[in-house]
């Protein structure tokens, strides 16, 4: 049978849902570490807790998510058969949290020892992801885009975690590198590489489903991933060249590419056939909008590189890309995919269908709209808190309990799970 | 035109009348909600016997595969024809909720369902049966329903 045809190959539900119960603690932890830091923390890129918030979204709270994901998107959408996925999670999940908390922990102590204990774990847990990934999305008979820029993505991922933990050790041994010019790198490979070309693989998938919107156009899905890639290389080259303007103007290409995206998937979002909002819909548009800011600003600074001379722009780039883009796109994924997990999973126990609890009845909908508006202001008071530094205590508890809120949820959803999946036990003993 | 083709088209159209029978019960006017969901009952139904009837059994006949792919998209159209049953019954009671949850169910169920037809099995189809006259007689149910 083509692999591709059933759901036996998807994991078990624990597998997903460790990740994605973990990920949103990690945004509580960086709310109260910018609390705590106070809007000091959002004078420039370079400080100690920007870096350690940072990676708080990135390794804690994006890294956990997405993983989880692929766990469940790779054998549903694309046919690849992750080996021994159980035991594969139970060994990875362990490692990048002890990786993130050490990572954070140097950076906020300013502590070599921590950061340099942090690469190991780092590059075991991101390792054996993204060999065993590799060899699953490598293994499956399935073609097309969402196969192939999911390729690459975890290919930009690998390439991320390997440059970050070249950084790490350089900081912590005071190594000579041009540190600088590394982290650019670094940065770009781990939003642009992994990050959105993830979100681009699985957008192709899902928007259409999900809203029943035209398919992204052939011509897009097949050129966005491979440009974004060749992009990512040259500006990589050119931001070790002395002179550094051409790697600055290279910011005008790469943000004309986001701004290709995000009007894309908005253009898509408007003309769609399902005109009902969910927390799902909501948080990719705003997700969308903030990668169209997000792009316009980066356009901005590359024209006239003295806006980029207040530290304070490439924080401001940071805000609308880390919660903005991807807090957004990630919550508003797991508001779906997990109420159909529960149902999925349900529905092979046994019972006739109509004894299934339907999506809908796995996370209360008022609940889930309440979270995003509160995830929204967050967002918003973040940007202000970026100019307006006073705003930062009050932005940092605001996204803190945002991502309280979105665990809470998703904590409901696995008590809706163990509940129905209890009853439904009883009952097909019963018969 | 693929022996598949219209099928791959009949998607499309069972999508748009599906959004606007969750559309128009979402918003509370049952009597468009119920005129919608009939249509697109009566059309996805059509849709499922045409390939039970029709392309599943040249396919198996075919390529010898009986118990393969098909049997598993047979499998999942009598899970979406229980959740159209349970959307009825909940048109019938004017339950707001268990139509909309239902109806977001069977849409991922559905959507889902597709892909692996588009992606998978319509192309397998496509190579095992060109040359037949199976296309046609596919358009032909699909257009009379």
């Amino acid at each position: 049978m083509h692999p591709s045809l059933s759901f036996e190959q998807a994991p078990p539900i624990s597998v997903p849902y460790r990740f994605f119960l973990v990920a949103p603690w990690f945004g509580v932890l960086a709310g109260l570490l910018l609390a705590w830091s106070g809007g000091d923390v959002l004078a420039s890129r370079w400080s100690p807790d920007t870096l350690a918030l940072v990676h708080l979204i990135a390794v804690g709270f994006m890294l956990q998510a997405m993983s989880g994901a692929m766990f469940q998107f790779i054998p549903v959408a694309v046919g690849g058969n992750v080996w021994r996925s159980l035991w594969v999670a139970n060994a990875i999940q362990p490692l990048l949290i002890l990786g993130a908390l050490l990572l954070v922990a140097g950076f906020h102590f300013s502590a070599p020892v921590l950061l340099s204990a942090a690469v190991p774990a780092l590059l075991a847990g991101v390792g054996i992801f993204v060999g065993v990934v590799l060899l699953a999305l490598w293994r499956t008979p399935a073609t097309g885009m969402t196969l192939w820029t999911m390729r690459i993505a975890v290919a930009g991922l690998a390439v991320t975690v390997l440059l970050g933990a070249l950084l790490a050790e350089a900081l912590a041994r005071g190594l000579d590198l041009p540190i600088i010019e590394l982290t650019n790198v670094h940065l770009a490979w781990g939003l642009g590489g992994w990050a959105l070309m993830l979100v681009a693989a699985v957008s192709y998938f899902v928007v259409p489903m999900f809203q029943l919107t035209n398919p992204y156009p052939l011509w897009f899905a097949r050129w966005f991933g491979p440009l974004l890639l060749v992009m990512l290389l040259l500006w990589s080259g050119l931001w070790f060249r002395d002179d550094l303007r051409p790697a600055q103007a290279f910011g005008v290409p790469v943000s004309l590419l986001c701004v290709a995206f995000a009007s894309m998937t908005l253009r898509l979002q408007y003309t769609r056939r399902r005109k009902i909002n969910d927390a799902t819909s909501l948080n990719f548009r705003v997700a969308m909008i903030a990668l169209l800011v997000f792009a316009i600003s980066g356009t901005a600074m590359a024209i006239d590189p003295t806006i980029s001379d207040d530290p304070r722009a490439a924080v401001w780039l940071g805000m609308l890309v880390f919660p903005g883009v991807f807090v957004s796109t990630i919550s508003g994924m797991m508001y779906k995919i997990i109420p159909f997990l529960n149902w999925l999973h349900l529905q092979r126990l046994g019972a006739p269908i109509s004894a299934v609890p339907n999506m809908k009845k796995m996370i209360p909908g008022d609940s889930m709209t309440a979270q995003f508006r509160l995830h929204v202001l967050a967002v918003l008071l973040l940007l202000a808190a970026v100019w307006l530094p006073s705003l930062a205590e009050v932005a940092g508890l605001v996204f803190s309990a945002s991502c309280a809120w979105l665990a809470w949820n998703l904590t409901l959803a696995m008590r809706s799970y163990r509940r129905f999946r209890d009853q439904i036990r009883a009952s097909v003993l019963r018969c | 035109m693929s022996t598949t083709q219209p099928l791959f088209q009949h998607h499309k159209h069972c999508d748009e009348i599906f959004a606007d029978a969750e559309e128009a019960c979402s918003n509370g006017d049952w009597t468009a909600g119920a005129k919608a969901f009939a249509s697109f009952a009566g059309q996805l139904e059509t849709h499922f016997l045409s390939e039970e009837e029709v392309l599943f059994p040249a396919f198996e006949s075919a390529t010898g595969m009986s118990s393969g792919p098909t049997e598993v998209m047979r499998g999942e159209h009598r899970q979406m024809r229980d959740l159209l049953a349970q959307m009825k019954l909940a048109l019938v009671d004017r339950d707001s909720d268990g139509f909309g949850g239902t109806a977001e169910t069977l849409l991922i169920m559905m959507q889902q369902h597709n892909m692996k037809e588009e992606n998978i099995l319509y192309p397998m189809c496509d190579s095992a049966l060109g040359g037949t006259d199976i296309g046609n007689s596919i358009a032909q149910r699909l257009v009379a329903s």
